[in-house]
Protein backbone atom coordinates (compact mmCIF):
# COMPACT_ATOMS: atom_id res chain seq x y z
CA UNK A 1 0.00 0.00 0.00
CA UNK A 2 1.29 3.32 -0.86
CA UNK A 3 0.73 5.92 2.07
CA UNK A 4 4.04 7.60 1.34
CA UNK A 5 2.66 10.51 -0.76
CA UNK A 6 6.23 12.61 -0.36
CA UNK A 7 6.25 16.33 -0.05
CA UNK A 8 2.29 16.93 -1.01
CA UNK A 9 1.23 14.79 1.92
CA UNK A 10 0.18 17.86 3.57
CA UNK A 11 -2.19 18.63 1.12
CA UNK A 12 -3.47 14.91 0.50
CA UNK A 13 -4.14 13.81 3.85
CA UNK A 14 -6.36 17.19 5.27
CA UNK A 15 -8.17 16.56 2.52
CA UNK A 16 -8.74 13.17 3.05
CA UNK A 17 -9.57 13.54 6.53
CA UNK A 18 -11.62 16.45 5.94
CA UNK A 19 -14.00 14.15 4.03
CA UNK A 20 -13.46 11.37 6.43
CA UNK A 21 -14.73 14.10 8.93
CA UNK A 22 -17.57 15.25 6.80
CA UNK A 23 -19.29 11.83 5.76
CA UNK A 24 -19.01 10.38 9.02
CA UNK A 25 -20.43 13.72 10.64
CA UNK A 26 -23.37 13.75 7.99
CA UNK A 27 -23.87 10.06 8.32
CA UNK A 28 -24.38 10.51 12.51
CA UNK A 29 -26.34 13.27 12.16
CA UNK A 30 -28.53 11.95 9.36
CA UNK A 31 -29.01 8.82 11.95
CA UNK A 32 -29.52 10.49 15.42
CA UNK A 33 -32.36 12.93 13.53
CA UNK A 34 -33.81 9.61 12.63
CA UNK A 35 -33.57 8.12 15.97
CA UNK A 36 -34.69 11.52 17.27
CA UNK A 37 -38.29 11.53 15.42
CA UNK A 38 -38.58 7.61 16.08
CA UNK A 39 -38.27 7.67 19.43
CA UNK A 40 -40.78 11.13 19.23
CA UNK A 41 -43.63 9.34 17.28
CA UNK A 42 -43.40 6.33 19.61
CA UNK A 43 -43.68 8.85 22.70
CA UNK A 44 -46.78 10.25 21.19
CA UNK A 45 -48.34 6.87 20.13
CA UNK A 46 -47.36 5.67 23.73
CA UNK A 47 -49.83 8.96 24.64
CA UNK A 48 -52.46 8.44 22.11
CA UNK A 49 -55.09 7.19 23.10
CA UNK A 50 -55.65 8.86 26.50
CA UNK A 51 -54.44 12.10 24.65
CA UNK A 52 -57.12 12.15 21.66
CA UNK A 53 -60.02 12.59 24.23
CA UNK A 54 -60.50 16.07 24.31
CA UNK B 1 -45.50 6.72 -14.29
CA UNK B 2 -47.65 4.57 -12.11
CA UNK B 3 -44.72 3.11 -10.62
CA UNK B 4 -44.22 6.64 -9.62
CA UNK B 5 -46.84 7.19 -7.87
CA UNK B 6 -47.43 3.50 -6.04
CA UNK B 7 -45.03 4.50 -3.97
CA UNK B 8 -46.45 8.34 -3.35
CA UNK B 9 -47.99 6.99 -0.33
CA UNK B 10 -45.60 7.19 2.40
CA UNK B 11 -46.58 3.81 4.13
CA UNK B 12 -45.32 2.29 1.04
CA UNK B 13 -41.89 4.77 1.03
CA UNK B 14 -41.02 3.22 4.01
CA UNK B 15 -41.64 -0.35 3.52
CA UNK B 16 -39.63 0.12 0.28
CA UNK B 17 -36.64 1.90 1.85
CA UNK B 18 -36.55 0.15 4.73
CA UNK B 19 -36.43 -3.41 2.42
CA UNK B 20 -33.62 -1.40 0.29
CA UNK B 21 -31.67 -0.10 2.90
CA UNK B 22 -29.49 -2.11 4.72
CA UNK B 23 -28.29 -2.92 1.26
CA UNK B 24 -27.64 -0.02 0.07
CA UNK B 25 -25.94 0.73 3.04
CA UNK B 26 -23.44 -2.35 2.93
CA UNK B 27 -23.07 -1.65 -0.79
CA UNK B 28 -21.81 1.88 0.23
CA UNK B 29 -19.65 0.22 2.94
CA UNK B 30 -17.89 -2.26 0.32
CA UNK B 31 -17.57 0.20 -2.66
CA UNK B 32 -15.87 2.89 -0.15
CA UNK B 33 -13.52 0.71 1.63
CA UNK B 34 -12.66 -1.53 -1.97
CA UNK B 35 -12.15 2.21 -3.39
CA UNK B 36 -10.07 3.67 -0.83
CA UNK B 37 -7.97 0.09 -0.88
CA UNK B 38 -7.46 0.23 -4.50
CA UNK B 39 -6.83 4.14 -4.26
CA UNK B 40 -3.66 3.72 -2.03
CA UNK B 41 -1.90 1.07 -4.57
CA UNK B 42 -2.01 2.98 -7.62
CA UNK B 43 1.32 4.47 -8.74
CA UNK B 44 1.66 7.93 -8.78
CA UNK B 45 0.80 10.07 -11.62
CA UNK B 46 3.60 11.44 -14.35
CA UNK B 47 1.93 14.97 -14.03
CA UNK B 48 0.24 14.76 -10.87
CA UNK B 49 2.20 12.83 -8.67
CA UNK B 50 1.18 11.55 -5.63
CA UNK B 51 -1.57 14.04 -5.34
CA UNK B 52 -3.49 11.89 -8.12
CA UNK B 53 -5.01 10.58 -4.82
CA UNK B 54 -7.27 13.64 -4.77
CA UNK B 55 -8.71 12.25 -7.54
CA UNK B 56 -10.24 9.81 -5.57
CA UNK B 57 -12.16 11.93 -3.13
CA UNK B 58 -12.58 15.17 -5.39
CA UNK B 59 -13.78 14.12 -8.60
CA UNK B 60 -16.90 11.54 -6.44
CA UNK B 61 -17.81 14.69 -4.51
CA UNK B 62 -18.72 16.94 -7.38
CA UNK B 63 -20.37 13.76 -8.92
CA UNK B 64 -22.78 14.03 -5.93
CA UNK B 65 -23.01 17.24 -5.94
CA UNK B 66 -24.72 17.32 -9.48
CA UNK B 67 -26.58 14.29 -8.99
CA UNK B 68 -28.42 15.79 -6.00
CA UNK B 69 -29.45 18.91 -8.25
CA UNK B 70 -30.62 16.89 -10.59
CA UNK B 71 -32.43 14.63 -8.36
CA UNK B 72 -33.77 17.68 -6.17
CA UNK B 73 -34.96 19.10 -10.00
CA UNK B 74 -36.38 15.86 -11.07
CA UNK B 75 -38.72 16.03 -7.90
CA UNK B 76 -39.37 19.36 -8.12
CA UNK B 77 -41.34 18.77 -11.79
CA UNK B 78 -42.62 15.50 -10.12
CA UNK B 79 -43.90 18.27 -7.59
CA UNK B 80 -45.51 20.76 -9.81
CA UNK B 81 -46.48 19.01 -13.02
CA UNK B 82 -47.55 15.67 -11.21
CA UNK B 83 -48.52 17.16 -7.82
CA UNK B 84 -46.37 13.97 -6.68
CA UNK B 85 -46.58 14.29 -2.40
CA UNK B 86 -43.83 12.89 -1.93
CA UNK B 87 -41.76 14.80 -4.23
CA UNK B 88 -41.79 17.82 -2.30
CA UNK B 89 -40.35 16.07 0.72
CA UNK B 90 -37.78 14.31 -1.15
CA UNK B 91 -36.46 17.41 -2.87
CA UNK B 92 -36.02 19.08 0.72
CA UNK B 93 -34.09 16.47 2.16
CA UNK B 94 -31.58 16.08 -0.19
CA UNK B 95 -30.97 19.78 -0.20
CA UNK B 96 -27.78 19.84 3.06
CA UNK B 97 -26.39 16.58 1.06
CA UNK B 98 -25.72 18.15 -2.23
CA UNK B 99 -24.16 21.36 -0.46
CA UNK B 100 -22.09 19.52 2.03
CA UNK B 101 -20.97 17.37 -1.33
CA UNK B 102 -20.60 20.70 -3.12
CA UNK B 103 -18.95 22.26 -0.37
CA UNK B 104 -16.57 18.68 -0.19
CA UNK B 105 -15.60 19.05 -3.53
CA UNK B 106 -14.60 22.74 -3.53
CA UNK B 107 -12.42 21.95 -0.22
CA UNK B 108 -10.72 18.93 -1.81
CA UNK B 109 -10.17 20.81 -5.14
CA UNK B 110 -8.39 23.89 -3.46
CA UNK B 111 -6.15 21.43 -1.95
CA UNK B 112 -5.67 19.79 -5.26
CA UNK B 113 -5.22 23.43 -6.02
CA UNK B 114 -2.10 24.16 -3.86
CA UNK B 115 0.60 21.59 -4.97
CA UNK B 116 -0.85 21.81 -8.65
CA UNK B 117 -1.00 25.52 -9.18
CA UNK B 118 0.76 27.06 -5.79
CA UNK B 119 -2.17 28.53 -4.11
CA UNK B 120 -5.19 27.46 -3.04
CA UNK B 121 -7.86 29.13 -5.10
CA UNK B 122 -7.00 30.14 -8.84
CA UNK B 123 -10.32 30.16 -10.09
CA UNK B 124 -10.20 27.46 -12.08
CA UNK B 125 -13.81 27.00 -14.54
CA UNK B 126 -15.30 23.54 -12.55
CA UNK B 127 -14.13 25.33 -9.08
CA UNK B 128 -15.71 28.18 -9.90
CA UNK B 129 -18.76 26.69 -11.41
CA UNK B 130 -19.30 24.40 -8.18
CA UNK B 131 -18.87 27.78 -6.29
CA UNK B 132 -22.00 28.90 -7.61
CA UNK B 133 -23.81 25.73 -7.35
CA UNK B 134 -23.47 25.95 -3.58
CA UNK B 135 -24.86 28.99 -3.94
CA UNK B 136 -27.75 27.59 -5.88
CA UNK B 137 -27.96 24.86 -3.14
CA UNK B 138 -27.84 27.60 -0.68
CA UNK B 139 -30.62 30.14 -1.67
CA UNK B 140 -33.01 26.81 -2.51
CA UNK B 141 -32.66 25.63 1.27
CA UNK B 142 -33.11 29.60 2.17
CA UNK B 143 -36.40 29.91 0.29
CA UNK B 144 -37.51 26.67 2.01
CA UNK B 145 -37.05 28.44 5.12
CA UNK B 146 -37.96 31.65 4.66
CA UNK B 147 -41.61 30.83 3.60
CA UNK B 148 -43.84 29.84 6.38
CA UNK B 149 -46.80 27.65 4.46
CA UNK B 150 -45.29 24.84 3.88
CA UNK B 151 -46.96 24.14 0.52
CA UNK B 152 -46.37 27.63 -1.06
CA UNK B 153 -42.69 26.57 0.15
CA UNK B 154 -42.74 23.36 -1.35
CA UNK B 155 -43.86 24.98 -4.68
CA UNK B 156 -41.75 28.32 -4.54
CA UNK B 157 -38.43 26.10 -3.73
CA UNK B 158 -39.74 23.69 -7.44
CA UNK B 159 -39.99 26.53 -9.13
CA UNK B 160 -36.56 27.73 -8.32
CA UNK B 161 -35.40 24.39 -8.96
CA UNK B 162 -35.78 24.29 -12.40
CA UNK B 163 -35.47 27.59 -12.76
CA UNK B 164 -31.51 26.96 -11.64
CA UNK B 165 -31.24 23.24 -13.69
CA UNK B 166 -32.07 25.32 -16.72
CA UNK B 167 -29.66 27.41 -15.72
CA UNK B 168 -26.91 25.40 -14.40
CA UNK B 169 -25.62 24.33 -18.07
CA UNK B 170 -25.52 28.45 -18.97
CA UNK B 171 -23.64 28.99 -16.19
CA UNK B 172 -21.04 26.23 -17.27
CA UNK B 173 -20.30 27.61 -20.48
CA UNK B 174 -20.25 30.99 -19.66
CA UNK B 175 -17.45 29.87 -17.08
CA UNK B 176 -15.97 28.24 -18.98
CA UNK B 177 -15.93 30.71 -21.24
CA UNK B 178 -14.78 33.07 -18.95
CA UNK B 179 -11.70 31.17 -18.43
CA UNK B 180 -10.52 30.82 -21.26
CA UNK B 181 -11.08 34.57 -21.91
CA UNK B 182 -8.68 34.80 -18.92
CA UNK B 183 -6.71 31.66 -19.58
CA UNK B 184 -7.55 29.64 -16.31
CA UNK B 185 -5.99 25.99 -15.05
CA UNK B 186 -7.14 23.06 -14.84
CA UNK B 187 -6.61 20.51 -12.31
CA UNK B 188 -8.60 17.64 -13.81
CA UNK B 189 -7.87 17.34 -17.61
CA UNK B 190 -10.77 14.86 -18.48
CA UNK B 191 -8.53 11.83 -19.67
CA UNK B 192 -7.84 9.46 -17.03
CA UNK B 193 -5.28 6.74 -17.03
CA UNK B 194 -6.50 2.97 -16.96
CA UNK B 195 -5.19 2.10 -13.77
CA UNK B 196 -6.66 5.20 -11.89
CA UNK B 197 -9.81 4.10 -13.44
CA UNK B 198 -11.23 1.70 -11.53
CA UNK B 199 -10.78 3.30 -8.31
CA UNK B 200 -12.59 6.46 -9.22
CA UNK B 201 -15.62 4.66 -10.81
CA UNK B 202 -15.66 2.87 -7.83
CA UNK B 203 -15.38 5.34 -5.12
CA UNK B 204 -18.08 7.17 -7.19
CA UNK B 205 -20.50 4.18 -7.29
CA UNK B 206 -19.78 4.60 -3.14
CA UNK B 207 -20.10 8.10 -2.71
CA UNK B 208 -23.39 8.19 -4.63
CA UNK B 209 -24.80 5.04 -2.64
CA UNK B 210 -23.81 7.02 0.63
CA UNK B 211 -25.71 9.88 -0.76
CA UNK B 212 -28.90 7.30 -1.51
CA UNK B 213 -28.85 5.75 1.83
CA UNK B 214 -28.46 8.81 3.44
CA UNK B 215 -31.70 10.65 0.98
CA UNK B 216 -33.73 7.96 1.99
CA UNK B 217 -33.32 7.94 5.86
CA UNK B 218 -33.84 11.38 5.75
CA UNK B 219 -36.86 11.31 3.16
CA UNK B 220 -37.94 8.22 6.26
CA UNK B 221 -37.57 10.91 9.33
CA UNK B 222 -39.56 13.28 7.27
CA UNK B 223 -42.44 11.30 7.09
CA UNK B 224 -41.96 10.53 10.69
CA UNK B 225 -41.62 14.01 11.48
CA UNK B 226 -45.19 14.50 9.69
CA UNK B 227 -46.98 12.32 11.46
CA UNK B 228 -45.94 12.98 14.65
CA UNK B 229 -46.80 16.71 13.76
CA UNK B 230 -50.36 15.25 12.77
CA UNK B 231 -50.62 13.36 16.14
CA UNK B 232 -49.93 16.69 17.92
CA UNK B 233 -52.54 18.55 16.33
CA UNK B 234 -55.26 15.89 16.18
CA UNK B 235 -54.82 16.11 20.67
CA UNK C 1 -55.02 51.98 -25.27
CA UNK C 2 -53.96 48.46 -24.79
CA UNK C 3 -54.16 46.84 -21.12
CA UNK C 4 -50.73 46.03 -21.39
CA UNK C 5 -49.52 49.39 -22.12
CA UNK C 6 -51.57 51.10 -19.05
CA UNK C 7 -50.25 48.53 -16.76
CA UNK C 8 -46.75 49.67 -17.93
CA UNK C 9 -47.49 53.40 -17.70
CA UNK C 10 -48.84 52.64 -14.35
CA UNK C 11 -46.28 50.85 -12.81
CA UNK C 12 -43.56 53.83 -13.83
CA UNK C 13 -45.46 56.23 -12.79
CA UNK C 14 -45.65 53.76 -9.12
CA UNK C 15 -42.12 53.58 -9.44
CA UNK C 16 -41.13 57.43 -9.93
CA UNK C 17 -43.25 58.34 -7.41
CA UNK C 18 -42.12 55.85 -4.69
CA UNK C 19 -38.64 57.68 -3.29
CA UNK C 20 -37.28 57.83 -6.98
CA UNK C 21 -35.57 54.41 -7.50
CA UNK C 22 -33.98 55.68 -9.98
CA UNK C 23 -32.32 58.14 -8.29
CA UNK C 24 -31.11 55.63 -5.82
CA UNK C 25 -30.14 53.62 -7.93
CA UNK C 26 -27.87 55.96 -9.70
CA UNK C 27 -26.44 57.08 -6.12
CA UNK C 28 -25.89 53.35 -5.12
CA UNK C 29 -23.89 52.99 -8.92
CA UNK C 30 -22.36 55.98 -8.39
CA UNK C 31 -21.07 55.42 -4.57
CA UNK C 32 -19.83 51.56 -5.61
CA UNK C 33 -18.01 53.04 -8.48
CA UNK C 34 -16.74 55.50 -5.83
CA UNK C 35 -15.88 53.48 -3.35
CA UNK C 36 -13.62 51.04 -5.37
CA UNK C 37 -11.18 53.19 -6.32
CA UNK C 38 -10.89 53.93 -2.83
CA UNK C 39 -10.66 50.53 -1.74
CA UNK C 40 -8.16 49.10 -4.61
CA UNK C 41 -6.02 52.39 -5.28
CA UNK C 42 -5.88 55.18 -7.84
CA UNK C 43 -3.36 52.94 -10.29
CA UNK C 44 -5.25 53.77 -13.59
CA UNK C 45 -4.29 50.67 -15.29
CA UNK C 46 -5.67 48.73 -12.53
CA UNK C 47 -8.69 50.76 -12.62
CA UNK C 48 -9.22 50.61 -16.55
CA UNK C 49 -8.51 46.46 -16.15
CA UNK C 50 -11.22 46.24 -13.61
CA UNK C 51 -13.81 48.96 -15.11
CA UNK C 52 -15.85 46.22 -16.88
CA UNK C 53 -16.05 43.92 -13.82
CA UNK C 54 -16.74 46.88 -11.05
CA UNK C 55 -19.29 48.40 -13.20
CA UNK C 56 -21.12 45.46 -14.30
CA UNK C 57 -21.14 43.73 -10.74
CA UNK C 58 -21.85 47.57 -9.23
CA UNK C 59 -25.01 48.08 -12.17
CA UNK C 60 -26.37 44.48 -11.29
CA UNK C 61 -26.51 45.22 -7.04
CA UNK C 62 -27.85 48.76 -7.65
CA UNK C 63 -30.37 47.24 -9.81
CA UNK C 64 -31.25 45.02 -7.13
CA UNK C 65 -32.18 47.16 -4.36
CA UNK C 66 -35.65 48.53 -6.03
CA UNK C 67 -36.50 44.30 -7.10
CA UNK C 68 -38.28 43.30 -3.82
CA UNK C 69 -41.10 45.96 -3.91
CA UNK C 70 -41.58 44.69 -7.62
CA UNK C 71 -45.01 43.01 -6.70
CA UNK C 72 -44.77 43.63 -3.33
CA UNK C 73 -46.81 46.56 -3.25
CA UNK C 74 -49.53 45.37 -5.43
CA UNK C 75 -49.52 42.24 -3.36
CA UNK C 76 -49.77 44.00 -0.15
CA UNK C 77 -52.81 46.18 -1.01
CA UNK C 78 -54.66 43.21 -3.04
CA UNK C 79 -54.34 44.87 -6.66
CA UNK C 80 -52.28 41.77 -7.38
CA UNK C 81 -55.83 39.54 -6.90
CA UNK C 82 -56.93 42.13 -9.27
CA UNK C 83 -54.50 41.62 -11.60
CA UNK C 84 -54.26 38.34 -11.94
CA UNK C 85 -58.44 38.24 -12.54
CA UNK C 86 -58.43 40.34 -15.29
CA UNK C 87 -58.12 38.72 -18.63
CA UNK C 88 -55.19 39.99 -18.88
CA UNK C 89 -52.43 36.98 -18.79
CA UNK C 90 -50.08 37.32 -15.87
CA UNK C 91 -47.08 36.56 -17.99
CA UNK C 92 -47.99 40.18 -19.67
CA UNK C 93 -48.13 41.46 -16.19
CA UNK C 94 -45.19 40.35 -15.32
CA UNK C 95 -43.30 41.62 -18.52
CA UNK C 96 -45.18 44.84 -17.78
CA UNK C 97 -43.61 44.93 -14.56
CA UNK C 98 -40.08 43.77 -16.02
CA UNK C 99 -40.41 46.88 -18.55
CA UNK C 100 -40.94 49.19 -15.74
CA UNK C 101 -38.43 47.76 -13.91
CA UNK C 102 -35.74 48.04 -15.67
CA UNK C 103 -36.80 51.75 -17.71
CA UNK C 104 -36.55 52.52 -13.94
CA UNK C 105 -33.35 51.34 -13.34
CA UNK C 106 -31.47 49.36 -15.88
CA UNK C 107 -31.52 52.28 -18.35
CA UNK C 108 -31.00 55.42 -16.23
CA UNK C 109 -27.73 52.96 -15.08
CA UNK C 110 -26.70 52.69 -18.62
CA UNK C 111 -27.20 56.31 -19.45
CA UNK C 112 -24.64 57.25 -16.22
CA UNK C 113 -22.40 54.46 -17.03
CA UNK C 114 -20.09 56.16 -19.97
CA UNK C 115 -19.54 59.19 -16.81
CA UNK C 116 -18.22 56.47 -14.32
CA UNK C 117 -16.18 54.88 -16.91
CA UNK C 118 -14.55 57.95 -16.93
CA UNK C 119 -13.67 57.66 -12.99
CA UNK C 120 -12.00 54.30 -13.76
CA UNK C 121 -9.91 55.56 -16.86
CA UNK C 122 -11.08 53.31 -19.28
CA UNK C 123 -10.50 54.45 -22.95
CA UNK C 124 -13.49 55.43 -25.47
CA UNK C 125 -13.56 52.15 -27.12
CA UNK C 126 -14.10 49.79 -24.20
CA UNK C 127 -16.32 52.51 -22.50
CA UNK C 128 -18.79 52.31 -25.72
CA UNK C 129 -18.89 48.32 -25.63
CA UNK C 130 -19.81 49.27 -21.92
CA UNK C 131 -22.55 51.15 -22.22
CA UNK C 132 -23.96 48.54 -25.39
CA UNK C 133 -23.50 45.80 -22.90
CA UNK C 134 -25.18 47.25 -19.83
CA UNK C 135 -28.27 47.95 -22.92
CA UNK C 136 -28.50 44.68 -23.69
CA UNK C 137 -27.85 43.16 -20.10
CA UNK C 138 -29.82 44.84 -17.60
CA UNK C 139 -33.04 44.06 -18.79
CA UNK C 140 -31.74 40.14 -18.30
CA UNK C 141 -30.95 41.53 -14.89
CA UNK C 142 -34.58 42.73 -14.56
CA UNK C 143 -35.98 39.53 -16.16
CA UNK C 144 -34.12 37.25 -13.96
CA UNK C 145 -34.77 39.56 -10.56
CA UNK C 146 -38.27 39.66 -11.27
CA UNK C 147 -37.92 35.86 -10.95
CA UNK C 148 -36.68 36.05 -7.75
CA UNK C 149 -39.07 38.90 -6.60
CA UNK C 150 -42.05 36.73 -6.84
CA UNK C 151 -40.45 33.84 -5.78
CA UNK C 152 -40.28 35.54 -2.10
CA UNK C 153 -43.34 38.73 -2.36
CA UNK C 154 -45.01 37.19 0.29
CA UNK C 155 -41.89 37.58 2.37
CA UNK C 156 -41.76 40.61 4.67
CA UNK C 157 -37.91 40.53 5.03
CA UNK C 158 -37.85 38.66 1.58
CA UNK C 159 -34.95 41.44 0.74
CA UNK C 160 -32.11 39.48 2.05
CA UNK C 161 -33.21 35.86 0.12
CA UNK C 162 -33.55 37.75 -3.07
CA UNK C 163 -29.83 38.27 -4.04
CA UNK C 164 -29.08 35.08 -2.81
CA UNK C 165 -31.41 33.85 -4.91
CA UNK C 166 -30.93 35.47 -8.07
CA UNK C 167 -27.16 36.45 -7.82
CA UNK C 168 -25.60 33.06 -9.21
CA UNK C 169 -28.10 32.94 -12.10
CA UNK C 170 -27.08 36.59 -13.35
CA UNK C 171 -23.18 35.27 -13.41
CA UNK C 172 -23.74 34.83 -17.53
CA UNK C 173 -24.55 38.32 -17.98
CA UNK C 174 -22.16 39.40 -15.94
CA UNK C 175 -19.49 37.37 -17.26
CA UNK C 176 -19.99 38.19 -20.73
CA UNK C 177 -20.73 41.81 -20.31
CA UNK C 178 -17.30 42.22 -18.46
CA UNK C 179 -15.95 40.14 -20.71
CA UNK C 180 -16.81 42.10 -23.21
CA UNK C 181 -15.66 44.95 -22.06
CA UNK C 182 -12.39 43.52 -21.48
CA UNK C 183 -11.57 41.91 -24.96
CA UNK C 184 -12.16 46.09 -25.95
CA UNK C 185 -9.75 47.07 -24.11
CA UNK C 186 -7.01 44.21 -25.22
CA UNK C 187 -8.10 45.75 -28.71
CA UNK C 188 -9.50 42.00 -29.27
CA UNK C 189 -13.29 41.60 -31.00
CA UNK C 190 -16.24 42.52 -28.53
CA UNK C 191 -18.73 40.89 -30.75
CA UNK C 192 -18.81 37.24 -29.12
CA UNK C 193 -19.17 38.46 -25.69
CA UNK C 194 -21.58 41.09 -26.66
CA UNK C 195 -23.40 37.96 -28.92
CA UNK C 196 -23.63 35.51 -26.44
CA UNK C 197 -24.87 38.26 -23.59
CA UNK C 198 -28.00 39.10 -26.31
CA UNK C 199 -28.31 35.27 -26.32
CA UNK C 200 -28.83 35.44 -22.50
CA UNK C 201 -31.01 38.25 -22.10
CA UNK C 202 -33.46 37.41 -25.29
CA UNK C 203 -33.57 34.34 -23.58
CA UNK C 204 -34.09 35.58 -19.95
CA UNK C 205 -36.37 37.73 -21.16
CA UNK C 206 -38.36 35.49 -22.94
CA UNK C 207 -38.96 32.91 -20.83
CA UNK C 208 -38.55 34.82 -17.12
CA UNK C 209 -42.10 36.00 -17.15
CA UNK C 210 -43.77 32.49 -17.32
CA UNK C 211 -41.42 31.46 -13.84
CA UNK C 212 -42.18 35.09 -12.67
CA UNK C 213 -46.44 34.64 -13.38
CA UNK C 214 -46.42 30.67 -11.77
CA UNK C 215 -44.52 32.11 -8.87
CA UNK C 216 -46.99 34.98 -8.44
CA UNK C 217 -50.00 32.30 -8.91
CA UNK C 218 -48.85 30.13 -6.28
CA UNK C 219 -48.10 33.35 -3.76
CA UNK C 220 -52.24 34.52 -4.21
CA UNK C 221 -52.97 31.09 -3.08
CA UNK C 222 -54.06 29.66 -6.59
Amino acid sequence: MNFDMGPYGVYIWPAYGISALALIGITLWTLAAWRRAKARLAALEKRGPAATKT
Amino acid sequence: MNFLFRYANPHEFMRLSGAVLPFTAVATMLCLAVGLYLGFRVPPDYQQGTTIALLFIHVPADVVAEFAYGAIAVCSLLSLVWRHPLADTAARAAAPFGALFTALGLVTGSLWGKPMWGTYWVWDARLTSFLLLLFLYLGYMALWNAIEDETRAARAAAILALVGVVNIPIIKFSVDWWSTLHQGESIVSGKVAPVYLWPLLIMMLGYVLLFLTLWMVRIRTAILERRARNLMQAN
Amino acid sequence: MSPVVTLLLRDIRLAARSGGSAALALSFFALVATLVPLGVGADLHLLARVAGGILWVAAVLAALLSLDRLFQGDFEDGSLDVIALSPLPLELTALAKITAHWLSTGLPLTLLSPLLALLFNLPPQPTLILFVSLLIGTPAVSAVGAIGASLTLSLKRGGLILPLIILPLLAPAVIFGAGAVSLALDRLGAASALGLLAAFAFAAVLLSPFAAAASVRLNLGG
